[in-house]
């Protein structure tokens, strides 16, 4: 973290030195509470509405603020009288972790090799330069745009489907390609794995090239000197672009509606379609639940690795 | 090392450049297709080349008001961006002084970055709801009638809106200045003062030019993330729609190449703006390998 201590010698009186840092202090302040007032009115108390909001009853047309566990218990309606039927919603997060632990394992291994090329093969820093801002552009543009991008390849008269009947390997054109579980999961990976490039790549530019070098001369194999060597001290980029890439899709609504045709139920979506029903505790009290499952998942990355000490 | 690259330099060449096909290659699909023929379809052939969809999109053509859409985007892009620049600076300087708070803040611009989006959209959405409740009924009994009468929502693009979308950019703008304040050279700023310059001449003449072009680069993430951003508009945007919105409702509906066009249209403000701020820090960063040292330059 980037917290720097202004350490100049104190040469002035004890008087006015304490002064000095209240000044100090309160200009801290003014500079960073713009900042911080966004965050409480935007995101602080939001969060904490949600929680308070999910115990709250509901009917029909607006939320009652009544204390009740409504919200939760229609959310797991079913999941005991049916057993050992899964209920709605354990059935939708399976679906979710399923995308989820799909999507983090292909962006994990592209963006770990992408990054490798970028930190250990690329020797000149334009090239380097040149090749991550390659990397980046698309994260600059729109999400929704890179997904309609896939239709004309993956639809039903799509390229893949044309070459693919052209070439003799199917006789008339398969379905799955688009609106399916397929699709989502590569339009995921597609969006995200830029998150997981990113971080990989500057934990990588961290090692001390002669450590690798250290590593040959002692007569390790390229395989050894990435297991060994490069793996481990890569660790925290791995673990940062992983949290980044669980929490977007654990969350996702958008990429899984728009390439899933609307068709497949996730985590989001839950929360989203009790909105638009106007259920506001009932949508709360999902929030809540995804939530938990995300801190969940973080807090057991961030063991394998202390992540503060990477910012 | 020796200088020969070696064979698993040209694998993972070869595996770069797939990737980089696998970004562009979608992308470049659609923006060819945009130019389809009147009688095209939404796939590949073209059958003929046209300037057909986009004259569709900009006359309106039955969709949705776009170019509305485009203008609320772009006002609301603009204003984030600034505020993402300013605050972040600021913010960012303040990081350089011990502070009380100063990890709680920390931590909370993480938290939001890597909040999923719908769990801070749906937050955003009940704050306003529960203020329009209350300003709706409680509003008269504080001598504020004036307030309730006619009031629907406060949610809008500038205020729900505006907020969601800073609780995406914020946390960008803090960690590029983290990144840059790791790099800078602290001492620049005592020589300064050892010269008599003030705190704001000390960040003025000497902090603000060497950071600007990644400054640039603040406003450059604070516009693009604002402009494309959709999940956490998603329910907070109140009755306006932006236009990723418009598009994200167009694709259930539509089945005529105009989508691609209006994607097209979306992806060249993208591309301008990244050139525009690219180019900037360029100009930037030469103007500073020139004019920066004169150190080894003997006697000026």
């Amino acid at each position: 973290m980037a917290v720097t201590i202004d350490n100049s010698p104190d040469t002035i009186a004890p008087a006015e030195s304490t002064l000095r840092k209240l000044t100090m202090r309160s200009i801290a302040w003014l500079q960073a509470g713009p900042m911080m007032l966004v965050f409480a009115l935007f995101f602080l108390l939001p969060l904490v509405l949600v929680v308070v909001v999910s115990a709250w009853d509901y009917n029909e047309y607006e939320m009652i603020p009544a204390f009740s566990f409504r919200g939760y218990t229609d959310t797991f309606e079913g999941c005991v009288a049916n057993l050992p039927e899964l209920c709605t919603i354990l059935k939708t997060y399976l679906k979710t972790l399923k995308l989820c632990l799909l999507t983090w394992s292909l962006t994990l291994l592209i963006g770990f090799w992408v990054a490798y090329f970028l930190a250990f093969h690329v020797r000149s820093k334009t090239w380097q330069i040149v090749l991550s801002l390659l990397c980046t552009i698309p994260f600059w543009t729109s999400n929704v745009i890179r997904m309609i991008a896939w239709i004309p390849l993956l639809g039903r008269n799509g390229l893949v489907n044309q070459g693919l009947v052209g070439a003799g390997f199917i006789n008339k054109p398969v379905e799955w390609l688009l609106f399916s579980e397929f699709s989502v999961v590569l339009a995921l990976v597609h969006l995200f794995t830029f998150f997981m490039v990113v971080p990989i790549f500057n934990s990588m530019i961290r090692i001390d090239k002669r450590l690798i070098e250290a590593a040959y001369d002692a007569g390790a194999s390229g395989w050894q000197t990435l297991v060994n060597i490069v793996i481990p001290l890569s660790k925290p980029g791995i673990v940062i672009g992983s949290i980044f890439v669980i929490t977007i899709v654990m969350g996702d609504f958008v990429t899984i509606g728009v390439m899933g045709g609307q068709q497949i139920a996730s985590a989001g979506k839950i929360i989203e379609a009790r909105l638009s029903a106007l259920q506001f505790p009932a949508a709360a009290a999902n929030a809540v639940i995804l939530l938990g499952i995300t801190i969940i998942i973080i807090s057991a990355l961030t063991r394998i690795v202390d992540v503060r000490k990477e910012l | 090392m020796g200088d020969k690259r070696p064979r698993s330099f040209y694998i993972l060449a070869a595996f770069f450049s797939a990737y980089v096909l696998f970004l562009y290659g979608p992308m470049i699909a659609i923006y060819i297709l945009s130019f389809q023929g009147p009688d095209g379809g939404l796939t590949f052939p073209m059958n003929g080349v046209s300037l057909t969809w986009f004259g569709k999109v900009f006359s309106g053509g039955g969709i949705v008001d776009i170019g509305a859409a485009f203008k609320r985007s772009l006002a609301l892009g603009l204003v984030v961006m600034v505020i993402t620049v300013v605050l972040s600076v600021a913010a960012g300087m303040a990081f350089r002084k011990p502070f009380r708070g100063a990890s709680m803040l920390f931590y909370t611009a993480i938290a939001s970055l890597i909040m999923p989006s719908i769990i801070t959209s749906l937050g955003i959405a009940l704050e306003f709801r529960l203020v329009d409740d209350f300003i709706n009924k409680h509003a008269a009994d504080y001598g504020l009638g004036w307030l309730a009468e006619g009031h629907t929502t406060a949610m809008g693009l500038f205020t729900s809106g505006l907020g969601a979308h800073l609780t995406w950019t914020l946390p960008f703008g803090l960690l590029i200045m983290f990144a840059i304040f790791n790099r800078f050279d602290g001492r620049l700023e005592e020589a300064a003062r050892d010269l008599g310059a003030t705190p704001w001449q000390t960040f003025r003449h000497v902090v603000l030019p060497i950071i600007l072009p990644s400054v640039v680069g603040i406003g450059l993430f604070g516009f693009t993330l604002s402009w494309d951003e959709l999940a956490r508009s998603s329910q907070a945007i109140g009755s306006v729609n932006t236009l990723p919105l418009e598009l994200q409702g167009l694709t259930t509906t539509v089945t005529k190449p105009d989508i691609y066009a209006l994607g097209t249209l979306t992806s060249a403000v993208s591309f301008v703006v990244i050139f525009a701020a690219l180019s900037v820090i360029l100009v930037l960063q030469a103007r500073q390998r020139r004019q920066g040292s004169d150190a080894g330059k003997g006697m000026v």
